[in-house]
């Protein structure tokens, strides 16, 4: 069944700050298999003057697929089914970096649902802040496969 | 850090080679807390018609942009990273999984001390990202 077009324009924002800890930091670094010392050491990062250690730049995706897409993304009235669903395109822009310590707050918005042939495409844009201070803007667009109208008179 | 002056238009990135298994899908899924069950139930992956298991998008993408990271040294220098999914990665319950290829081209060198790198990531010989570009400070 196709996506309620509908929830085009909605948006959430994230109930709770999403603390960034040097181990969140740590865990994600190891599992893409990435020894960078700007993720691990402290003194490393603070050597190419970080405050604290960086995130790798495709980390935000923990921060901005959390709470606050599964409030409107979990919604039955939606459509939307995970296991028909794979991922269209990523885009981080960056106004400065991630670093253990911040506090981040995601707003999410559900900027464009369409289709794409059988499929349709979601592009969901994520601002995300520390403390007001914006640190970067997070887009993203799913597939959802054979879902579009066209598939179902197929 | 490679110095903005030796960087060209034309100057080619280091070529890597990775290796995907499903563990390391297992482990990302925990890092990252994407549990999409297409990234490690091959019944229900096959059963939505897809060939096997496939890796987590953000999971390719994020060890594509190491040949990036890896060669300005420091991450905090990415100031933006976007790219298309043009084709699952697919992993087989082997022990040799999915060997991503990447390598990274300096399409264009700003007047600001930035730099956009093109990146190729294929799988077989096939692209699976497709306008994966990077901006980087190098001054």
């Amino acid at each position: 069944m196709p996506l309620n077009r509908d929830f085009i324009g909605r948006s959430a924002r994230s109930k709770e700050p999403f603390e960034v800890t040097r181990n969140d930091i740590r865990r994600f670094a190891l599992a893409i298999g990435d020894p960078n010392p700007a993720y691990l050491d402290r003194e490393a990062a603070k050597a190419l003057g970080h405050p604290d250690v960086v995130a790798p730049p495709t980390f935000l995706i923990t921060a901005s697929t959390g709470d606050v897409a599964g409030s409107f993304l979990a919604d039955p009235a939606l459509g939307l089914n995970y296991a028909l669903v794979v991922h269209g395109e990523e885009r981080f822009e960056f106004h400065r970096p991630v670093y253990a310590g911040d506090l981040l707050d995601s707003q999410t918005r559900i900027a464009d649902i369409r289709d794409a042939g059988r499929n349709e495409l979601m592009t969901l844009v994520t601002e995300v802040t520390s403390n007001g201070e914006p640190v970067a803007t997070v887009s993203n667009t799913i597939v959802s496969r054979g879902t579009a109208a066209a598939a179902q008179e197929a | 850090m490679p110095a903005l002056e030796d960087v060209q238009v034309g100057t080619e990135l280091p070529a890597r080679e990775f290796t995907l298994q499903r563990a390391n899908l297992v482990q990302y899924a925990g890092a990252s807390g994407d549990f999409n069950i297409i990234h490690w139930n091959e019944r229900v992956a096959k059963a939505v018609g897809l060939p096997n298991v496939i890796a987590h998008g953000m999971l390719t993408m994020a060890t594509a942009g190491r040949v990036v990271t890896d060669w300005v040294g420091d991450p905090g220098r990415v100031l933006s990273y976007g790219v298309r999914f043009s084709r699952p990665v697919v992993v087989e319950d082997d022990d040799q999984g999915a060997t991503l290829t990447v390598s990274g081209l300096v399409e264009a060198k700003n007047d600001d001390g930035t730099v956009v790198v093109g990146l190729t990531a294929t799988v077989g010989g096939d692209k699976v990202l497709m306008g994966a570009k990077a901006v980087v400070r190098l001054s």
